[in-house]
């Protein structure tokens, strides 16, 4: 029985925390919050220096040919450091898919380049104000082009590919598009977490690559969120552990009505649920991770429990942060309202909290283990 | 990560699974009533008790000598798991192996502990733990029956409520007040008593189940050997913690109904001409609690997995009272809620059954042990780190202590 990660993992993680730490991640978010750019260019270079983008790139393609499980610990440091860069569209999302569904050309063009930062991908789906469906894709492929508009697409300003979910004839696929060929207009979209962009992106006659088969798009797209669900999670718990250590660490230090607030009940069962709901995502992230490590038929809903638990986790942790906090929770000089932003950013990306409850129950009819 | 037995402990699996498959019956594959229900439960439980003392499963993680194995914590957990599995008899020794046992093994002389540890695991004797009074229940400390010294005994006067087991126990554990007179904490001294001794009274007390597992427990003049007392004089409160602690383990997750009933419920129940399970307000209740059991399972694996590896396993297992019983509670209710306005009604289908049985004890369970209020204040305090209430009884003499009853 060993539900836990290794040693070598956990020196991994203790290095990117000593690394975040030093870089003054936390700072940096502020400062990309505060600014137009939607990025820290700088922090995600050394990130692409230290080879976190190709950890899971195998060593024939330049990468570090490690498991999902190294992936886990860093996302978890990345959450809690509130990294302002491209890490989830381009790793857990572009990367797992050109890994999972591309062909050997292809790789071989685009992994060494992911490694070397000279790439950066992300994933383009929603295209209207609603959630995503098989029905609803209405930007098409045919005879090698596609044509239509993305909208909501994360870090398209730094990323130079992006799978696009696209309608054909017999279904969906998954199309190889380099956004900087001719066709293509990237304009930003405001968003309330400006520390992460979003973009919407028109596709006008524009070449692009058959990535997976031509019709079952949709079902390459539900695995690669399964398994990016996963590592959301892990940087989930991190930015709810960071979010839950600065409740505490004011709930001793501020005094009302002659006593530290933290020996109030109200505050202390407040930040007790934050603990339980952060332990109950923490164990249900360490099966998801197994789950995904392993390749495993458990992965869809331990993905989804993951997933569910880890968003609740962080949307109490962070809101409950700022209510600790008071008047201050709510100045933009504190750092409440930046992870209050991000969890609510993570929570979305790869779809909200009641979709993912309803895959969750989804997979429990399919598995019919019950 | 893996979820593999190491060698030996597969082989130790192994050896606890062909023994319970030789003494006992595999719990049916669809859960329903225990076969030991309807019969004398106390004969039962003593019989397979005994037969696990004498094949050594008894209190396997106990010395040699008081009739364990020596075993390790993570064998303990295998056994654990593998009887689990089996239909057998529980809720008689649970109180007395998880709470008296360690305290007796901490505190007892070397005779006492030959003499009435191995009558404990075999199962002849059963124990009580004898602690809440009528005003004193998560503010435990703050009891008030009185020990008088005379000589080389005690004299206890005094009401003991709440004590599971207390009208069919031979022995009790027993924290009572020897010095008003000093702060509440340090006038408390612990003994463990015989319960057939003169001026002890077991009155039942009938709960909102209908059942009666729990009793009022009366001193009158009962009088204790000074040899009985464990711990110091003025020792009681920390001794009684230690107890305290084994019971959060003891106590753990509350058995009833899970997600897997309220699913299986959900797929058949009609509602309005279709299943229930395509309610979305009712898909969303499933997922959270899958989520939660699910959440608890694995922070059980993780425990595991450190003592597996022999390290101490972190605070993770403080949640798991506070979750299970509030979920249990809720999927009783769903259930309930389900059959609309016939949910009142009692039935002899063992799902209805299970719902009911499950709305009507939760309560108890979100009580019992430690309450939800007081759990909370135990991870804020012991896991998080946040300081005390300030309070009004420190400092003070135990007799100057507000009690709202002068």
């Amino acid at each position: 029985m060993n539900l836990d990660f290794s040693d070598d993992q956990k020196f991994l993680q203790e290095e990117a925390k000593k690394f975040l730490e030093k870089e003054q991640s936390v700072n940096r978010n502020r400062s990309v919050l505060e600014h137009d750019e939607n990025i820290d260019i700088d922090l995600w270079n050394k990130i692409v220096g230290l080879g976190w983008t190709g950890i899971r790139i195998p060593e024939e393609y330049d990468g570090l040919g490690l498991g999902h499980l190294e992936l886990c610990v860093i996302a978890e440091e990345l959450g809690r450091y509130l990294a302002p860069v491209p890490f989830s569209s381009s790793v857990y999302l572009f990367t797992e898919a050109i890994i999972n569904y591309a062909d050997d050309s292809i790789k071989k063009e685009m992994l060494p380049k992911l490694v070397s930062g000279e790439i950066v991908g992300t994933l383009a789906v929603a295209e209207e104000l609603k959630a995503p469906s098989a029905e609803n894709i209405n930007l098409t492929f045919s005879e090698g082009k596609i044509n239509g508009t993305k909208i909501a697409v994360p870090d398209a300003e730094i990323a130079t590919h992006a799978i696009v979910v696209a309608k054909t004839d017999s279904g969906a696929s998954l199309q190889l598009v380099d956004l900087s060929a001719n066709g293509v207009n990237i304009e930003k979209q405001e968003n309330i977490d400006e520390s992460r962009g979003y973009f919407s992106i028109t596709f006008k006659d524009v070449e692009s690559k058959l990535i997976g088969d031509n019709s079952t798009g949709w079902e390459l797209y539900e695995y690669i969120i399964n398994q990016a669900a996963v590592l959301f999670g892990y940087e989930q718990i991190g930015g709810s552990q960071a979010a839950l250590d600065m409740a505490i660490s004011y709930a001793k230090e501020r005094y009302a009505f002659g006593r530290q607030i933290g020996s109030f009940q109200a505050i202390k069962h407040k930040l007790a649920d934050m603990y339980i709901a952060l332990t109950l995502a923490k164990s249900n992230c360490y099966y998801a991770a197994w789950a995904l490590s392993t390749n495993s038929s458990d992965l869809p809903s331990a993905s989804a429990t993951a997933r569910v638990s880890a968003t609740k986790a962080y949307q109490l942790c962070s809101k409950e942060n700022i209510q600790t906090h008071g008047g201050n929770g709510f100045t933009w000089e504190y750092d409440c309202h930046m992870y209050y932003r991000r969890s609510k950013l993570l929570s979305l990306n790869i779809g909200s909290l009641s979709n993912w409850r309803e895959k969750l129950v989804t997979s429990l009819e399919q598995s019919n283990i019950n | 990560m893996d979820f593999k037995d190491t060698p030996e402990q597969a082989k130790f699996r192994k050896t606890c699974r062909e023994w319970l498959e030789n003494n006992a019956a595999l719990k049916d594959a669809s859960p329903s009533e225990s076969t030991f229900a309807n019969k004398d439960i106390i004969k039962e439980a003593k019989a397979w008790q005994k037969k696990k003392y004498d094949a050594g499963w008894a209190m396997l993680h106990w010395p040699k000598e008081y009739g364990g194995i020596g075993a390790s914590p993570i064998e303990r957990i295998i056994w654990g798991n593998e009887e689990s599995k089996f239909d057998v008899p529980k809720g008689i020794f649970e109180i007395g192996l998880g709470m008296c046992g360690p305290v007796m093994m901490q505190y007892a002389s070397d005779e006492q502990k030959e003499r009435y540890l191995p009558p404990m695991a075999e199962g002849k004797e059963i124990w009580c733990q004898l602690f809440s009074e009528p005003s004193a229940g998560s503010d435990v400390a703050g009891l008030r029956s009185k020990a008088v010294q005379d000589g080389d005994k005690w004299i206890i006067n005094g009401q003991k409520v709440w004590t599971s087991g207390a009208h069919f126990s031979d022995f009790g554990i027993l924290v009572v007040r020897h010095d008003p007179n000093l702060e509440k904490h340090k006038g408390l001294t612990f003994f463990f008593v015989d319960m057939k001794s003169p001026g002890i009274e077991v009155k039942p007390i009938k709960q909102i189940t209908g059942g009666s597992s729990f009793n009022e427990v009366y001193f009158t003049d009962v009088e204790i050997p000074d040899s009985q007392r464990l711990g110091e004089i003025g020792d009681g409160w920390k001794v009684a913690i230690t107890t305290l602690m084994n019971e959060r383990l003891a106590v753990g997750d509350a058995d009833g109904c899970d997600v897997e009933d309220a699913f299986k419920w959900a797929k058949t129940q009609d509602s309005l001409g279709e299943p229930l399970l395509n309610n979305k307000a009712v898909r969303e209740s499933i997922a959270d609690w899958y989520c939660e059991a699910n959440g608890l399972k694995n922070t059980k694996l993780r425990t595991m997995s450190a003592l597996s590896k022999g390290d101490t396993p972190g605070p993770e297992a403080s949640i798991t009272k506070i979750v299970s019983a509030g979920k249990l509670q809720d999927i009783g209710n769903f259930g309930i809620d389900s059959m609309d306005m016939t949910g009142m009604l009692k039935s002899d289908n063992s799902d209805i059954k299970r719902f009911q049985n499950a709305w009507l004890g939760a309560p108890g369970l979100r009580i019992a042990g430690g309450t939800d209020e007081i759990l909370r204040n135990i991870i804020a305090e012991r896991v998080l780190g946040l300081p005390q209430d300030p309070r009004a009884d420190k400092g003070v003499a135990y007799k100057d202590i507000p009690s709202g009853n002068s």
